[in-house]
């Protein structure tokens, strides 16, 4: 078998994501943000779902999600995606409507949009990547920044009593009647990145029940942020953020595991 | 077959919401406005034509479902009174930049900070030139009556639509709370999702079909792309100004003295005008309809034929500015307005234009060159 009998599409074993474009991801290598962008992508395309899918970008490092998600996209300002995702499943309650934002995004300043548009119970599936910090402006100190960690706002690490604690802000909309599904993923391993694909697929299945709103945190590095190498983020990552933000299933079928 | 009511300013504009086919209304309550969602939500709209209301936990989230809405190509608007407006303006900035249509309506209140409940039209500035961040516009209504509460409805989603472009109501509490007599217009039907699909399919977020996918944003890293969609919003603007300026002229063919005036203004300084002429004073009034566009030409005309103007506002003097752009210092311009919530009376109008105008600068025509007219 020579090369172009290889990359003929009926010898593929793999392909690219069909519903990513072929432009090129700003994120850095070793960021999670692609992988978390393929499984969505993955999800919509494999559910026959792109001619009804509707996303809604953030501000933040997946500001340009829009390049790279070849759905309809409307973006939005810093913080508002769910209230924008709410209007948008009000008006065509046929259609998959998704966000997908970061911890300063969903856990700061958008924290009321985010919690009531979970206390409405809106059909709406929130893709939270959370990797503690905030990429985009450089590294600084997000709502997710663990105790003691260094960025460029804490330079001396989070200091808890002045500078306030980690906001577990998946627990907290867990426990709002609203949410019918709430799950903590990542996307570092082969393993992980299996089961955050079905979480996120469980998610956009969900919107049809019209029970409640499905939210899917993605726990993710910041190589770069954190100053690290992608393998060294990764293992900080493990050994530090999942002891604070435990992996699996916290709300299921409407129900606290 | 119109229908005639008794009814509040804000109470008209929502039913004419109503009827017009508006799709969702988003809104947050504060006085002197909340009469709107109040009517909408006892009119049960989801039940009389399949309209959206919800009532957001803050201006922001409101004027954020609106962008949302707006996005997918639906027919949306939401309210609100001036602290209110000032948190909405980061999302009506984004909508004039992602070049969405959108209705939003400013029942105004005094300022600044939490001010006052009365009417005031303090915030003409902010509506008028621009209020958010960056190099936008909106196409401002100013109704002066209930009636016009109700018809600028239509009018400012025919704009919306017409531009792609946010459009804002400029009301006051005057307005929005004083009842007189409307008629309405039969109901309109709202379009079909297939019908907006057909309509919008080359911009709307509806699903990616066969067609290429669309975007909504404002963001443009690429310089050469963001002074692009700057100058098609210029363009726009450009535009409305030569297709959709609206104003009215009352007693101005003879007239020597000139207010300007718009919403709950005008009508003080319309029955001036009346008190004016009755001792024989010929005072007429234009009323600008549009606040942008304005009617920079027709006053620059008028300025060859009165001896002064009068700009009446509730406020220390916002719209004087534009109007002494317009005349170009031929003639003496002047501001009167109470603020804090105090509504001036036709005579203290009157008397303001003898003492500022009349008196003042005398009654023959001077002031023809620029450093004369420098007061």
């Amino acid at each position: 078998m020579d090369v172009l009998d290889i990359i003929k599409p009926e010898n593929q074993v793999f392909c690219k994501t069909k519903l990513m474009t072929d432009t090129t991801l700003s994120y850095c290598p070793g960021c999670g943000h692609g992988t978390a962008h393929n499984l969505a992508m993955e999800v919509v395309d494999e559910l026959g779902i792109v001619e009804d899918t509707i996303g809604v970008a953030p501000v933040g490092c997946s500001v340009l999600a829009y390049d790279f998600m070849n759905v309809d996209i409307t973006q939005a300002a810093h913080g508002r995606a769910p209230a924008l995702a709410t209007a948008i499943s009000r008006l065509w309650p046929d259609k998959y409507v998704f966000t997908y934002q970061g911890d300063g995004d969903l856990a700061a300043i958008g924290t009321a949009e985010t919690i009531h548009a979970c206390n409405r119970g809106e059909d709406i599936v929130i893709i939270f990547v959370n990797n503690g910090i905030y990429g985009m402006t450089g590294g600084q100190m997000a709502p997710t920044t663990l105790p003691g960690m260094r960025t460029s706002t804490s330079p001396y690490g989070r200091e808890t009593s002045s500078m306030g604690n980690p906001l577990k802000i998946t627990e907290l909309v867990a426990n709002l009647p609203g949410t019918y599904y709430v799950t903590r993923q990542s996307v570092h391993t082969h393993k992980h990145v299996r089961k955050a694909k079905k979480a996120l697929k469980t998610a956009f299945e969900n919107t049809r029940l019209k029970k409640g709103l499905s939210f899917v945190e993605i726990v993710s590095n910041c190589n770069s942020g954190w100053k690290m190498n992608p393998i060294e983020s990764n293992e900080w990552m493990e050994k530090h953020m999942f002891p604070f933000y435990p992996l699996g299933d916290i709300k299921v079928k409407g129900k606290l595991k | 077959m119109s229908e005639i009511k008794l009814m509040k300013g804000n109470e008209a504009l929502a039913e004419a919401a109503i009827r017009v086919g508006a799709d969702a209304y988003f809104g947050y309550p504060i006085t002197p406005q909340s009469e709107v969602i109040e009517y909408l939500m006892s009119e049960k709209p989801e039940e009389r034509t399949g309209m959206v209301v919800l009532q957001a936990e803050s201006e922001v989230a409101a004027i954020n479902m609106v962008y949302g809405a707006a996005s997918t190509g639906k027919k949306v608007m939401t309210s609100s009174s001036s602290p209110g407006i000032s948190l909405k303006l980061e999302g009506i900035s984004y909508l004039a930049g992602a070049e969405l249509p959108a209705v939003i309506v400013n029942v105004v209140r005094g300022g600044p900070g939490l001010g006052t409940i009365q009417p005031s039209q303090a915030d003409y500035n902010q509506a008028v030139k621009g209020g958010g961040h960056g190099d936008y516009k909106l196409y401002v209504l100013a109704p002066a009556s209930v009636q016009e509460m109700a018809d600028f409805v239509e009018d400012a989603f025919d704009i919306a639509f017409k531009y792609r472009a946010p459009v804002m109501i400029l009301s006051d509490g005057l307005i929005g709370q004083m009842m007189e007599k409307v008629s309405f217009k039969d109901q309109m039907e709202r379009l079909s999702d297939k019908e907006i699909i057909k309509r919008y399919d080359d911009w709307a977020v509806t699903g990616k079909t066969e067609r290429k996918r669309n975007i909504i944003t404002s963001l443009d890293l690429q310089p050469e792309k963001m002074e692009a969609r700057v100058g098609r919003l210029m363009d726009k603007y450009k535009r409305m100004e030569k297709e959709d300026l609206r104003f009215e002229k009352i007693e101005c063919d003879d007239a020597e003295y000139l207010f300007v005036a718009y919403g709950s203004s005008a009508r003080i300084a319309q029955k001036a005008v009346k008190l004016a002429r009755e001792k024989g004073l010929k005072v007429g009034l234009l009323r600008p309809i549009t606040l942008f566009p304005y009617p920079k030409q027709q006053l620059f005309e008028l300025a060859d034929q009165v001896k002064g103007i009068l700009s009446v506002e509730l406020n220390t003097g916002q719209m004087v500015e534009d109007v002494r752009l317009a005349v170009e210092h031929k003639v003496p311009v002047e501001h009167f307005g109470r603020t804090g919530g105090i509504i001036h009376t036709p005579e203290e109008v009157l008397e303001a234009l003898e003492q500022k105008i009349i008196n003042e600068h005398g009654r023959t025509r001077h002031h023809k060159t620029r450093e004369s007219s420098i007061l």
